[in-house]
């Protein structure tokens, strides 16, 4: 990363602060605050009849991360309320990656928020899905032409399902989540596999777009 | 609201104006004199209300045209003072002494277009882009559609489908 | 002048005041810690990010990050003609955005001398009086959702998608519309469609006394919403605050009634100016339900008042050569969170040579914010930032 060091934090040189009881401790920001192991394959049960019923359970309580990231999270709101109920399909929204199994791209992505989505889907724990709304994922929509928002959203992170449209009608959200418990139900759902085999790949094409690579200023 | 540009004329050049509506009146002058004018139409006749800072870009010309627009809240006019600066090194006088808000329109002109406006509180921050290393992108000289064909991977087999190019070949093909 | 907020007399505590109006704030004393309530928090109204300098539970310094939804506007549109900016254009404001195709239809109108004919002029001022209800709508019962009570925004938004569904009646879509095009608007009223708003318009009344009960007598609401965020009435013209928070510090500002536009001149409404409330978080929740029970009104009597039928479009060039004659304008409309403008500038060729956006919340949310929040606590972050109803994508187009 020799050629981005215009954008390294001075906050992120390796250091020593004073504690709050006055001892002495040694910093590396870069190394301490970000995990450097690579993501793992997340191999299959033994038996398939296991890997059957696992796989139901995860189908049918897909818990959603309520992050917003474009236009098309204004569509998500009604899918709460009793008239598209979403709860029926086991589907709640939580505030955190941690708690969450999917991922829904909402719309259009600048650089500026792929950093953020990236790093949240990185804190999702195995099995995960993502799921792209909308034109502006599948091949720029009709901003394809400006110059911070992406083109092709499959290209940073792994999609299982597409749902077209700008945007898309809540009915149409649930046919989607139907395609995607039919996919894990089936077995297909990789997407997180697919990460992991293929990190590098992804990596340089992330690397490729965000030049800021570190995150603003912690202190903690 | 005749008056009050009578007022301005003796104060200073004013080298262009123009009625738009009944309510709006856009006046230019020299790049000196803005500031004093801003300051003489808020402190004398009540233009109190600041709108917005913005800037059209003439790059036939090689010049930069910002525009200032005030608001008088009592008597419903406004009106817009025109500045023109040349683009090579573009700096302008900062006002954020009069609003409290005008600090934000400065950083986005610095970061947009590349105006300085030496003095101004926090204008280095980045406001909008985050990694940005080409120039300013709002310029006219920046070409967006090669920028994103060569940074973000376009997919493959997008013709386009502008009627007017479409018209043209059913009408005149041999043209 | 009846709020609880004071400045503490004793300022020995907090960081002292450096050379250039910054504090001077150690952070690695400990004393002292920076946290981020970023960009995936579901007390944020949209994809906006506050990095902020807390002290114990108290916030000492604190600043806006926007640009997580940039995408370039105004540089798209140097690149389409007059006509292709409309589908584009309507996306820049997302809950409510009818506003966005109006101020470009007014402002190429003005520009070119065209005029809307006397029935497309009603079906505006009907469709935008619409758009401010859906946000209204939405936007009402967040005073309980900031502070956990989530029953109102559920009821909320059941409303609002019976709106969008009169929408998709007119219009053909649910959220981005394209109805409203130089010239006039692009369709006629279907058959029974008075009959159907109206009875919506009944469900909404009967949803405004219950909203007013759970949420406006709420007494645990009361408790903390009084007397936070408190906006002097001087900051109006300082930093520039319109629309319903500039009316909640008992300024009257309102465009509908400053600059008459479309048919307002010919209806009758008074906007409603907060006097003696204290200008806090309360108040302005409460000048916003008061403006959405005046809305519904407007929108009765304009269904009303307006003509049975009637020519929808003016005859303009064609569309695909259309030369907008060289000159500039300042329009302005009001949406439902302030004045909206759209500042623009043809050179006389068939692309536009600038088009600028002025949305309210440039100023709510970065100069306005950061000057609230410092003293407040953290979990008045929140309900401050919701009630001054900023909305990402108008700040960074």
């Amino acid at each position: 990363m020799s050629e981005k060091k215009q954008f390294i934090d001075p906050d992120l040189q390796p250091r020593t602060v004073i504690g709050p009881n006055g001892e002495e401790i040694q910093i590396n920001p870069l190394e301490d605050y970000f995990c450097s192991e690579r993501p793992k394959v997340h191999e299959p049960k033994r038996w398939k009849i296991f890997e059957d019923f696992v796989n139901w359970a995860r189908a049918e309580s897909i818990w959603v991360l309520g992050f917003g990231t474009g236009c098309g999270s204004i569509e998500l709101y009604p899918l709460l309320t009793p008239r598209f109920d979403a709860y029926r399909f086991g589907v709640q929204m939580r505030p955190t990656p941690r708690q969450a199994n999917l991922m829904i791209i909402s719309g259009y992505l600048s650089v500026k928020t792929l950093k953020r989505a990236i790093r949240s889907y990185e804190q999702m724990q195995n099995p995960k899905y993502v799921m792209a709304l909308g034109s502006c994922t599948i091949n720029g929509g009709m901003y394809f032409d400006s110059y911070n928002t992406i083109n092709r959203l499959d290209k940073y992170m792994p999609v299982d399902v597409y749902v077209a449209g700008c945007m898309p009608r809540p009915e149409a959200i649930l046919a989607g989540f139907n395609a995607l418990k039919a996919k894990i139900k089936e077995g297909r759902a990789e997407g997180a596999n697919e990460y992991a085999k293929n990190f590098d790949y992804y990596k340089a094409n992330q690397k490729k777009i965000i030049k800021d690579w570190n995150m603003p200023d912690y202190n903690w | 609201m005749e008056e009050i540009i009578k007022n301005i004329e003796k104060m200073v050049v004013i080298t262009a104006k123009k009625r738009q509506r009944d309510n709006l009146y856009f006046v230019t002058t020299g790049k000196d004199q803005a500031i004093p004018v801003i300051t003489y139409l808020r402190d004398y006749e009540g233009f109190s209300h600041f709108v917005m800072l913005s800037v059209a870009d003439w790059m036939e010309e090689g010049e930069f045209e910002l525009m200032y627009l005030l608001n008088h809240p009592v008597k419903k006019v406004d009106i817009g003072v025109c500045v023109r600066i040349p683009r090579e090194n573009a700096s302008m006088h900062t006002a954020h002494h009069l609003w409290e808000q005008i600090w934000s329109y400065q950083r986005e002109l610095k970061e947009m277009y590349g105006i300085d406006f030496p003095g101004s509180p926090r204008v280095d921050e980045s406001f909008l882009l985050e990694g940005w290393d080409q120039i300013p992108p709002m310029r006219r000289e920046f070409d967006t559609l090669k920028y994103a064909e060569e940074t973000y991977f376009p997919r493959p087999g997008r013709e386009t489908h502008d009627p007017a190019t479409y018209m043209k070949q059913k009408l005149y093909p041999n043209e | 002048m009846n709020s609880k907020f004071k400045i503490e007399p004793d300022r020995s505590l907090y960081p002292s005041v450096g050379k250039d109006g910054k504090l001077e704030i150690d952070l690695s004393s400990g004393k002292y810690v920076k946290i981020w309530h970023g960009p995936n928090h579901p007390g944020v109204t949209g994809n906006m990010s506050l990095e902020l300098t807390i002290c114990g539970d108290e916030i000492v310094e604190a600043k806006t990050h926007v640009g997580y939804l940039h995408r370039g506007f105004e540089k798209i549109f140097e690149r389409r003609t007059w006509m292709q900016c409309f589908p584009t254009v309507v996306r820049m404001c997302v809950p409510e955005p009818d506003t966005n195709e109006y101020c470009l239809a007014a402002a190429m109108e003005e520009l070119s001398g065209v005029e809307a004919p006397e029935y497309a002029q009603w079906m505006r001022t009907l469709v935008l009086e619409m758009a401010r209800l859906t946000n209204l709508l939405r936007t009402v019962p967040g005073l309980g959702g900031t502070m956990g009570l989530g029953l109102g925004v559920q009821w909320g938004v059941y409303m609002r998608d019976l709106l969008l569904d009169r929408f998709e009646e007119l219009t053909g879509a649910r959220i981005y519309h394209m109805y409203i095009i130089p010239g006039g608007v692009r369709g006629k009223m279907p058959e029974g469609f008075k009959e159907r708003l109206l009875s919506n318009l009944k469900e909404i009344d009967d949803f405004s006394l219950r909203v007013k009960k759970l949420i406006f007598d709420n007494a645990v609401v009361k408790k903390r919403a009084v007397g936070t965020g408190y906006v002097d009435p001087s900051w109006v013209d300082r930093f520039g605050v319109v629309g319903p928070n500039a009316r909640a510090a008992g300024v009257n500002r309102d465009v509908r009634k400053d600059y008459p536009y479309l048919k307002y001149a010919e209806l009758d409404f008074e906007p409603y100016v907060d006097e003696n409330k204290g200008s806090d978080v309360y108040s302005r929740f409460w000048v916003r339900y008061m403006d959405m029970i005046n809305t519904v009104a407007l929108i009765r009597q304009i269904l009303d008042k307006m003509p049975n039928d009637g020519e929808i479009l003016a005859r303009i060039p064609n569309a695909l050569h259309w030369s907008i004659p060289k000159g500039q304008t300042y329009v302005r409309c009001e949406s439902s969170r302030g004045e909206y403008g759209f500042y623009a500038v043809s050179d006389g060729s068939e692309y536009p040579r600038r088009i600028n956006l002025r949305g309210p919340s440039y100023t709510h949310a970065i100069a306005l914010l950061e000057k609230l929040l410092v003293n407040a606590n953290i979990s008045d972050v929140s309900p401050i930032m919701v009630s001054l109803t900023t909305c990402p994508p108008e700040i960074e187009r």
